[in-house]
């Protein structure tokens, strides 16, 4: 790749968003995305507030889009790890993983995750299924090309006896690519705060404590129970309460932020139970309802009045476990009460903080965190600028956002971009 | 046709979705039975690269020159399976698209056996057309290589230099005699409480200094004409009429406050709106001297007071307000009333928690017990019932600022029918897809940015900006753009030139022209989006849409009702 290309850093759906443009506009695009997929968190979703769009019924056109494009060139499995020159003739580096097996040779059939006997739990499943030590992340991953984990590997041999196409290369090593690109977007989203450490709710500890991702897993039809909503002991759920701004909007631990997206998709995440089982009691409970996107105030609305979703305002101070694992809710309504909502099951709305490895990517990229994480803004009111010249942003990874945001985020920042590809006459060094 | 019929059929478990209320292998089993089919297969996802290659492979073995994909939705896969026909060396509109997963397995999910049937019915529908589908050859045309950009606030001057950044000139409209928009009205800015004059002055002169943005002033739009690549643009520019001509045109028209006439005693010089307040601080003629209580309220006339939405903006311009006066004037109390606080995101939490230190009270109310203003003996009296203690507690206020919501311009409308792109419920200019599209409309060449999509922000208004411009840029800078060729055509032997698909077409696409032959339709392919509304309303049975021909649809009709399909 020459210079008048552009690298974007994260594959989810800003950084496709990005890339995508980009590519239209007949410019050379290098995706860089970490895991074995692009698609990124939204792939993760069931649906999406306001329309209840099923996620990856709308983003699987868009990643095959992306990575069929001719002039988008996508590195899965991959990470930038060095960064030189300025803006106009970026020299980067790219550490390719290795999957173990042939990208070029897998038509990804599956028959070696049919005869891997390893039971590995799936992150992307939020581990709540087991997969093969060979593997594709979810269905409809794009590239659809498998890996082994050959961390966990118990090195049987099996894979590379059923591979008709003698696709499984053990001794892959990692490959690094080398090219130079006029600008950088870097889009690398979010990952969800593990809130165990807010130990007053017990996640981790009692059974039917969950995360909002989670629970987006359980009720997609996709996912590893069929979209059957059910606690852990196999039993049915009645009464369900989500709760808003677990970690985040709290200074214990240095995050005072709000996450701007969590009370629409307990919303949704409530409204997808209704629809699902008119009979479950669902319950929200938040401190301020932060409903601002076009239509959400609407959505809510709906919610309220057309499913009875249930909105309590109160933060919980503490969960208590019963014996029958059923949940003690405490939470104080007003000055002078504390009450206690019984429920089967908790979905812990957990704050969404910057997506590990970005302080190292940062330090390759040459660019300035903000104390929570984000990527700093030059500008503070040009959301597409980070500290250095010629490398934008787009994303979560720069504040938090919600996905039409995000695309428009990823589109304004391929136009940075453009503006140092095409233009020129800004930092226009020889024609 | 002398060609002999050869139709592949791909039907689609999508995972569970259909396959697990749809019975796939039957189904696949009855679509061998159906004439002209040599080939059918299932897929667990038909659109996964497995999936689609399995439909390029059969497509050379079986020399298919007809493919079927019953699966899901054309809105969203349709450019997929078309494209991946195009890649097999088949024309892309020899592919038809059977809609299994929401007209069988999604209605019918507690009749597993009717859905099969269902989708029994629809795959035999779909043979039926395919066999008499043609071949279409997408149009190409010419792209101006210039925009106009509609409205000069902060998003149409981002979206503006963006543009000429990238290399295309750039025809700037603004109604007022000056550019800047709504930030000409604002004092300070949140989150750096930056001097909104300051801020816009860098910004106006980067704008008016670009060789390749040209300005028109106290201009409004009379007329839009044309198509994507090539629209004309008529201007009245200081009362003389001008015509530009563009290849894409971005709507940045913004928004303008709500006048809460009737509301919370509004009006005078002690109930005030935000704005107002903010030029009062901007002129610095507000006098301060009788000012001990500054009561603000929120969500006056917003979230189903008078419009239902909330306008994101005015809970963080309220706090910057409040902050800017407590900061000023330590000895004045202000208190917000509002009901849900929206200090979303990163910066605007922590500037809540600034102005909570600075002394800014806030009391809550629930959304059904608004705060009432009353006048009683010459005082202004706030009744703000407390939420968390359940008390109605009054406030003497001798300000009262009133936090309203970004409403759409009055011309809107106007701008709307001109551009013929649709504006939502709340009256705010409507995207091609509210996830997705942000951005777009669905008329293509047309891009939307800023206040004029919804309140938003400065920071969001400019990120829309720079967004409204990328979009824009990728028809310039490839200099085409190709159009789907499923449009109408006329035969001008059977038209006598009524003009009633020229009065039903919503895009004007279609026109009566003069012709040797007497008065004729005529259609303009690139601006025709192929609803069918022209063909189906002409009384000669003059117009034939290509992919929906009459043979075509009769065809499908009949295998819907008689089972055996006549090949």
């Amino acid at each position: 790749m020459t210079v008048k290309s552009v690298l974007v850093i994260g594959g989810g759906v800003a950084g496709m968003q990005a890339a995508f443009d980009l590519a239209e506009a007949g410019i050379k695009v290098c995706l860089v995305e970490k895991t074995l997929s692009i698609g990124g968190r939204m792939a993760q979703l069931d649906k999406t507030f306001p329309t209840n769009d099923c996620a990856i019924c709308i983003l699987a056109p868009k990643m095959m889009d992306c990575y069929r494009h001719e002039n988008i060139e996508v590195l899965t499995f991959s990470e930038v790890i060095s960064v030189e020159g300025e803006v106009g003739s970026f020299k980067v580096k790219i550490l390719r993983r290795p999957r173990f097996i042939d990208e070029e040779i897998c038509n990804g059939c599956g028959d070696c995750a049919r005869v891997c006997p390893m039971g590995i739990l799936n992150k992307f499943d939020m581990d709540l299924r087991v997969r093969g030590g060979a593997y594709i992340p979810f269905l409809q991953a794009v590239p659809l090309i498998y890996a082994l984990d050959r961390e966990k590997c118990m090195r049987c041999g099996l894979c590379k006896v059923v591979c008709g196409k003698d696709a499984i290369q053990y001794d892959q090593k990692p490959e690094i690519v080398e090219m130079t690109v006029s600008a950088t977007i870097v889009a690398t989203g979010f990952d969800a705060l593990d809130p165990s450490s807010i130990t007053e709710y017990g996640y981790g500890r009692y059974d039917n404590v969950i995360t909002a991702l989670e629970f987006e897993r359980l009720i997609c039809a996709a996912g590893p129970t069929g979209g059957h909503v059910m606690r852990k002991d196999g039993k049915e759920v009645k009464r369900i309460a989500w709760i808003q701004c677990v970690g985040a909007r709290d200074t214990r631990d240095n995050r005072p932020y709000c996450c701007s997206v969590c009370c629409m998709h307990a919303t949704k995440e409530a409204i997808l139970t209704k629809e699902h089982y008119p009979e479950v009691e669902t319950y929200i409970l938040y401190t301020d309802l932060r409903c601002f996107g076009k239509g959400f105030q609407e959505y809510v609305n709906r919610a309220k009045d057309d499913y009875g979703v249930e909105y309590i305002r109160g933060k919980p101070g503490e969960i208590r476990e019963k014996e029958d694992t059923n949940l003690e809710i405490f939470y104080s309504p007003s000055s002078d009460k504390v009450e206690i909502l019984e429920v089967d099951m908790v979905v812990l709305c957990t704050a969404l903080i910057p997506s590990e490895g970005v302080e190292a990517l940062a330090e390759v990229l040459g660019v300035e965190l903000d104390e929570y994480k984000f990527f700093k803004l030059k500008d503070p009111y040009n959301f597409t600028e980070t500290t250095r010249d010629g490398i934008f942003v787009a994303g979560y990874c720069q504040a938090p956002r919600d996905i039409p945001e995000c695309i428009a985020h990823g589109s304004a920042a391929a136009s940075r971009a453009m503006e140092v590809v095409l233009g020129g006459n800004r930092n226009e060094k020889s024609q | 046709m002398t060609e002999e019929i050869r139709i592949g059929v791909f039907i689609c478990h999508c995972g569970i979705n259909i396959g697990g209320v749809v019975d796939v292998p039957t189904v696949v089993e009855y679509a061998s039975t159906l004439p002209n089919v040599v080939h059918a297969e299932r897929n667990l996802y038909t659109c996964s690269s497995e999936g689609l290659e399995s439909i390029k492979a059969a497509i050379k073995e079986h020399n298919l020159n007809r493919v079927i994909v019953a699966s899901c939705t054309p809105r969203t896969h349709e450019p997929l399976f078309r494209a991946t026909c195009k890649e097999a060396g088949l024309n892309p509109y020899l592919f038809e698209f059977v809609n299994i997963r929401d007209q069988c397995s999604w209605v019918h999910m507690h009749e597993p056996e009717s859905a099969t049937e269902k989708a029994k019915d629809l795959v035999r529908m779909g043979v039926a057309k395919a066999a008499r589908l043609e071949p279409l050859e997408e149009l190409t045309s010419d792209v101006i290589p210039s925009a106009v950009v509609i409205g000069a606030g902060i998003s149409g001057m981002t979206a503006a230099l963006s543009l000429a950044r990238n290399g295309f000139s750039v025809h700037l409209i603004e109604k007022e005699k000056e550019i800047g928009g709504m930030l000409r009205n604002l004092y300070r800015l949140y989150p750096t409480d930056e001097l909104a004059e300051e801020f816009l002055e860098q910004r106006i002169k980067a704008v008016k200094e670009h060789k390749r943005i040209a300005l028109h002033l106290s201009t409004s739009i009379k007329a839009v004409e044309g198509y994507v690549g090539k629209f004309k643009v008529i201007l009245d520019e200081n009362g003389v009429e001008k015509s530009i001509d563009a290849g894409v045109i971005i709507v940045a028209t913004g928004a303008q406050e709500f006048e809460p006439e009737g509301l919370y005693e509004y009006g005078g010089e002690r109930v005030i709106t935000q704005l107002q307040l903010e030029e009062k601080l901007k002129k610095g003629d507000l006098d301060w001297a009788g000012i001990k209580n500054v009561v603000m309220i929120q969500c006056a006339g917003a979230r189903g007071e008078v419009v239902g939405y909330c306008s994101k903006i005015c809970c963080m311009n309220g706090i910057k307000n409040a902050k800017l006066i407590k900061e000023a004037h330590p000895d004045i109390n202000v208190f917000i009333a509002h009901n849900e606080l929206q200090a979303y995101g990163e910066e605007y939490e922590l500037y809540y928690r600034d102005a909570k230190k600075a002394g800014v009270r806030f009391l809550r109310f629930p959304l059904e017990r608004r705060p009432q203003v009353r006048r009683s003996d010459g005082k202004l009296i706030v009744d703000v019932f407390h939420e968390r203690m359940q008390l109605d507690i009054p406030f003497e206020a001798d300000l009262v600022v009133l936090s309203v919501p970004l409403v759409q311009n009055p011309d809107a409308t106007q701008l709307s029918k001109m551009l013929k792109v649709p504006l939502g419920q709340d009256k705010f200019f409507f995207e091609a897809h509210i996830k997705l599209r942000p951005v777009d409309f669905a008329t293509d060449g047309i891009f939307l940015c800023g206040t004029a999509h919804g309140p938003k922000d400065i920071g969001e208004s400019i990120a829309q900006g720079y967004a409204a411009a990328s979009r824009a840029t990728i028809p310039l800078a490839r200099g085409y753009v190709h159009s789907e060729p499923i449009i109408s055509s006329v035969n001008e032997e059977l038209c006598v030139g009524c003009g009633i698909c020229e009065s039903v077409c919503p895009y004007g696409a279609i026109e009566v022209v003069e012709t040797e032959e007497g008065r004729r339709a005529r259609v303009t392919g690139v601006k025709c989006k192929g609803c069918g509304t022209c063909g189906s309303s002409c009384i000669r049975r003059a117009i034939k849409m290509y992919h929906f021909t009459d043979e075509q649809l009769m065809a499908q009709e009949r295998a819907a009702v008689v089972t055996e399909v006549i090949s």
